[in-house]
């Protein structure tokens, strides 16, 4: 008993060891990463003019925060990416609610939403900017248009794979397709709509860089399509990192919002 | 006093590719009180009766009366126990016993009472606020026969509700259904690919054929009234019904 006890102790512990070496490996890898290029600049393997490096991005980053315009940049981009976020998941939802609803409904609109999902969203762009200006409402909707169509037809194949038989006890208990709708079908897909949400996280970010490249005065994608109209390829480089650390925070306010879940329903 | 009264129910299912006769001028009577089996091999209708009768599907010819009067449409006399619990994970064990109320706005402080005494009485009490997946097998179906109890169905169907469950659960769960109905004084109609299930529950017992189903005989059943169900096996009588009902339903399989 004492033995087993120990034995335990130990897998728990080698197992927490094991995580933090791959942590820790991880880290490593970074910071050399980072390392080799700021090496290869300084001794000229790399052109820094070019290529940029790690302090010359830091240094940058410092001059930017300090007059302001790089929180407004950052701020712009992360501001169209939630306001797109939530008009996504609002519209996907409802949009893939009504068309279970309405099965044949559905059966009219389907060749016209697998269209428009396998459509390459980039080309609206430039009509986007004719009909809506040269505007942060151009960006939102072109970031719209990159997730929509693809999340209905997600939602929608799924809510159609929801268990008969626990629609069918509805209908014996009694209860109406409406009922059916807010007991069986949103409860029992909520961890289907929180996949798909980690999903148009990311588009929405696509959608509104691509946005910031054709229209718009502020932004992450504005500073990298600017910085390398001009050459300040610093600006670029500091954009793209900061792009990545922005990506990651949006994936994981939605992780967050999983695991919240996973604990309520425990 | 009849409870339900099918006559003379015929019914075939449309597919593209062909008709489907399932059922074959059925005709029987359950009286009340009473608890009947329906056994016959899969594939040979039963579901497809019970979904009939409780008015999910209707009939090409025939009616279904109810105490008296004509089955029109889904009817909240008639409770209807599933193969599987579905019971909800997204719910508790209480607002999953109390959904049937809820769909028919009908959770008032009266009802509320009812049944938190039933979840007392069958000892899921304690359990009111835990999720599903923590009853056992046998809770689980003791609390999806309460969701339909709680609605005072006159009649209740039961679609194979023990086929999910391993076989001890089954006998236990068994006994607690039967138990149950009968303090109750509920009118039930199993339906059961299980000869032994059907002898040891059932007051009366109708063999089906094969597809397209039709009755080939209805046998009484009688054993000494206090006997459970898990005793009625071990009762004298029990192989020789047993035997009984396995030649009739062998009969058709030549
Ligand atoms: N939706 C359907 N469409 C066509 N045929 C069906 C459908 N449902 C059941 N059937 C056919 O009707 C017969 C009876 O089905 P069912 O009532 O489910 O049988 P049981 O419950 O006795 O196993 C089966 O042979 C099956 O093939
Ligand atoms: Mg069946």
């Amino acid at each position: 008993m004492k033995n087993e006890l120990n034995n335990h102790q130990n897998y728990i512990k080698q197992y927490h060891f094991k995580k933090r070496l791959i942590r820790v490996e991880q880290i490593f890898l970074l910071f050399f990463l980072l390392g080799m290029w700021e090496f290869s600049s300084r001794v000229g393997w790399l052109n820094a003019f070019i290529f940029s490096s790690p302090s010359r991005i830091i240094s940058c980053a410092f001059h930017m925060a300090v007059d302001g315009t790089l929180f407004t940049h950052i701020g712009t981009t992360i501001l169209e990416t939630i306001l797109s976020f939530l008009i996504v998941t609002v519209i996907g939802i409802l949009a893939a609610v009504i068309l279970w609803m309405f099965r044949s409904l559905s059966e009219v609109l389907e060749p016209y939403l697998v269209m428009l999902n396998s459509l390459p969203k980039s080309a609206l762009a430039p009509v986007l900017i004719v009909w809506l200006g040269n505007n942060m409402k151009t960006i939102i909707v072109a970031a719209v248009s990159v997730a929509i169509f693809g999340s209905i037809i997600t939602l929608y194949a799924s809510f159609r794979e929801v268990d008969q038989d626990k629609l069918k006890l509805i209908r014996i208990l009694g209860g109406t397709r409406l009922q059916a709708m807010t007991k069986v079908l949103l409860p029992g897909s909520i961890p289907v709509i929180i996949s798909n949400m980690k999903v148009n996280i990311g588009l929405c970010l696509v959608g509104v860089i691509i946005g910031e490249f054709l229209a718009s005065k502020q932004g992450l994608g504005y500073l990298i399509i600017y910085g390398s109209q001009v050459f300040k390829m610093d600006w670029v480089m500091m954009s793209i990192v900061i792009l990545c650390i922005v990506a990651m925070c949006l994936y994981q306010f939605v992780n967050l919002l999983e695991k919240s879940y996973i604990k309520r329903i425990r | 006093m009849n409870c339900l009264e099918i006559k003379n129910i015929n019914y075939s299912y449309q597919t593209l590719e062909a008709e489907t006769l399932a059922l074959q001028n059925i005709s029987f009577t359950v009286q009340e009180g009473e608890f009947v089996s329906i056994v016959g091999p899969s594939g040979c209708g039963k579901s497809t009766l019970l979904n009939l009768i409780c008015g999910l599907a209707k009939a090409d010819t025939g009616e279904i009366l109810l105490n008296g009067t004509k089955l029109t449409q889904t009817s909240a006399h008639i409770g209807y126990m599933l193969q599987k619990d579905h019971l909800f994970e997204w719910r508790t064990v209480y607002s999953n016993v109390t959904l049937g109320l809820e769909l028919k706005h009908h959770l008032n402080e009266n009802e509320k009472e009812k049944v938190q005494k039933m979840l007392d009485t069958y000892g899921l009490s304690a359990f009111s606020d835990s999720r599903p997946s923590q009853l056992s097998g046998g809770m689980r179906q003791r609390a999806a026969l309460i969701r339909t109890l709680v609605m005072e169905p006159d009649l209740l169907l039961l679609d194979e509700p023990f086929s999910a469950l391993d076989y001890q659960t089954r006998l236990e769960v068994c006994d607690d259904v039967h138990k149950i109905l009968k303090e109750q004084k509920k009118t039930a109609l199993l339906v059961t690919h299980d000869l032994s299930e059907a002898i040891s529950m059932s007051d009366k017992i109708i063999v089906l054929s094969k597809r397209p189903g039709h009755i080939k005989s209805v046998l009484e059943i009688h054993f000494d009234n206090s006997l459970s169900p898990l005793q009625r096996r071990n009762a004298q009588e029990f192989p020789s019904y047993f035997n009984i009902i396995w030649k009739e339903l062998m009969d058709y399989e030549k």
